[in-house]
């Protein structure tokens, strides 16, 4: 075996060291537009899926651009905010601010029967790292019309479910106020929810935690939006 | 000397049965637990782990006469390291779904057993070409073992296979229902517990005295 002078060492590792940074961030500049455009039609993908439209990678840009017809950024006193933009909103700063400073999010999309479909983005803490989500509201703003929900890391085939359209689906139809006052969100019931029961659907058995954080993630991200609600129920 | 002389192909099929990296040399097992739930991000995790092993094994081993030993196992992480940084960012870049299935367990490969023990067995004292070959033979080894165990895991755990539903609905109103436990992490230790007695029943070499 050779014997390595300590000078050889240093510049070993220094011009190993140089040569390495240069690659990476030649690789990472070059790809950056790639990975923005997936993190850009996974969201439109995603605010397609809350008001029911199917999108694959292909088409989501495009169907995006035809149903979500308007967005604008409101306030916690519902007021539109000017010269915000709806879409490049990070919630997750935003939550991370006084609900009084925060820019609140609305999508509008215009069903192909040219009823209008508000949706709210939403994000929460799940059991092994954040769950995030959009609804739609019906033009009462009241009325559930769609929900999509994932997460980083909830348990395969516990907390995960929150992505499926069978956990899903029971949310359509239900109402987050009561008595047109009141607002109570949308329960996430252990046990499971009565079939009449306006304002709540049915947990996921040994999901609980995931369940309950999703209960907590819509009551504390729509509440925001209550003045907007009010002020804005079309009959 | 021809591409494939026999003592390289032995390097590609070793391997695969009686030097397999998960069954024999019990390494990169945590990934496969990870992993498996499904088979696609099982095969893409498979590809990558290929690709790491079989570009550090080359990379590590054409530098192999330069490398200071005393500094040889930091040289090797940051080869291994950047090689793992571009296989994730061309997998967030190509196939943004499976990445993020995958989540960290990309960015872990870092840490697979697998791939320091190549370098440090088999690299450091090899020619470039015979290191690459043996880095690819690796990575098999290591897919199969994957593909094998998503492939039973999404089979009895989803009743899907690379997605697509093969259980079918009449089974389920039958009363046939997905086995929960399949889903779990511990199920796939289970069946490469199960892999691994299989193997030895058949090659009775493998298996330890006393």
């Amino acid at each position: 075996m050779k014997n390595f002078s300590n000078t050889y060492i240093f510049t070993f590792s220094f011009v190993m060291v140089v040569i390495v940074a240069l690659l990476l961030s030649l690789a990472a500049m070059q790809l950056k537009p790639f990975q923005d455009k997936n993190i850009e039609v996974e969201k439109k993908q995603n605010i397609l899926a809350s008001i029911r439209i199917k999108s694959t990678v292909k088409d989501a840009v495009e169907l995006y651009s035809k149903y979500v017809t308007e967005s604008y950024v409101i306030n916690s006193k519902g007021e539109k905010q000017e010269g915000a933009d709806a879409f490049s909103v990070d919630l997750k700063a935003e939550l991370g601010k006084p609900v009084t400073e925060r820019m609140l999010p609305v999508f509008v999309g215009t069903l192909d029967d040219q009823t209008k479909a508000y949706v709210m983005p939403l994000r929460g803490k799940g059991l092994w790292g954040p769950i995030w989500g959009y609804i739609s509201l019906q033009p009462d703003m009241n009325t559930v019309y769609g929900t999509v929900f994932d997460h980083q890391g909830e348990t395969p085939g516990l907390g995960a479910e929150i992505s499926t359209e069978w956990f899903q689906k029971p949310f359509q139809g239900k109402t987050i106020f009561k008595d047109s006052t009141e607002f109570i969100s949308v329960k996430v019931l252990k046990g499971g929810a009565k079939d009449d029961d306006p304002h709540a659907v049915d947990a996921i058995s040994g999901g609980t935690i995931t369940s309950k954080a999703l209960e907590a993630m819509l009551d504390s991200c729509l509440v925001t939006y209550k003045p907007y609600f009010i002020q804005n129920r079309h009959k | 000397m021809s591409i494939l002389s026999s003592k390289n192909f032995k390097l590609l099929s070793n391997p695969l049965n009686m030097e397999n990296p998960v069954t024999v040399q019990i390494l990169g097992i945590c990934s496969a637990l990870a992993v498996t739930t499904k088979l696609k991000p099982a095969i893409v995790m498979g590809l990558s782990v290929l690709v790491v092993t079989a570009f550090s094994n080359l990379v590590i081993s054409a530098m192999r006469n330069y490398i200071p030993p005393r500094i040889r196992i930091i040289v090797q992480l940051v080869v291994v390291a950047s090689m793992v940084i571009l296989v994730d960012q061309l997998l967030r870049a190509f196939v943004y779904d499976v990445s993020k299935q995958l989540s960290v367990y990309v960015g872990l490969i870092i840490t697979n057993c697998i791939i320091m023990g190549r370098l440090e067995a088999f690299a450091m004292g090899n020619k470039p070409w015979p290191s690459f070959i043996d880095g690819v033979g690796n990575g098999i080894g290591y897919s199969v073992i994957l593909i094998v165990v998503a492939f039973i895991r999404e089979l009895f755990g989803s009743g899907a296979v690379l997605g697509y539903q093969v259980v079918p609905q009449s089974f389920y109103d039958g009363g046939y229902v997905n086995n929960g436990m399949m889903i779990m992490p511990t199920m796939a230790l289970v069946l490469v517990g199960v892999i691994i007695w299989i193997q030895r029943s058949f090659n009775k070499e493998l298996i330890e005295k006393d």
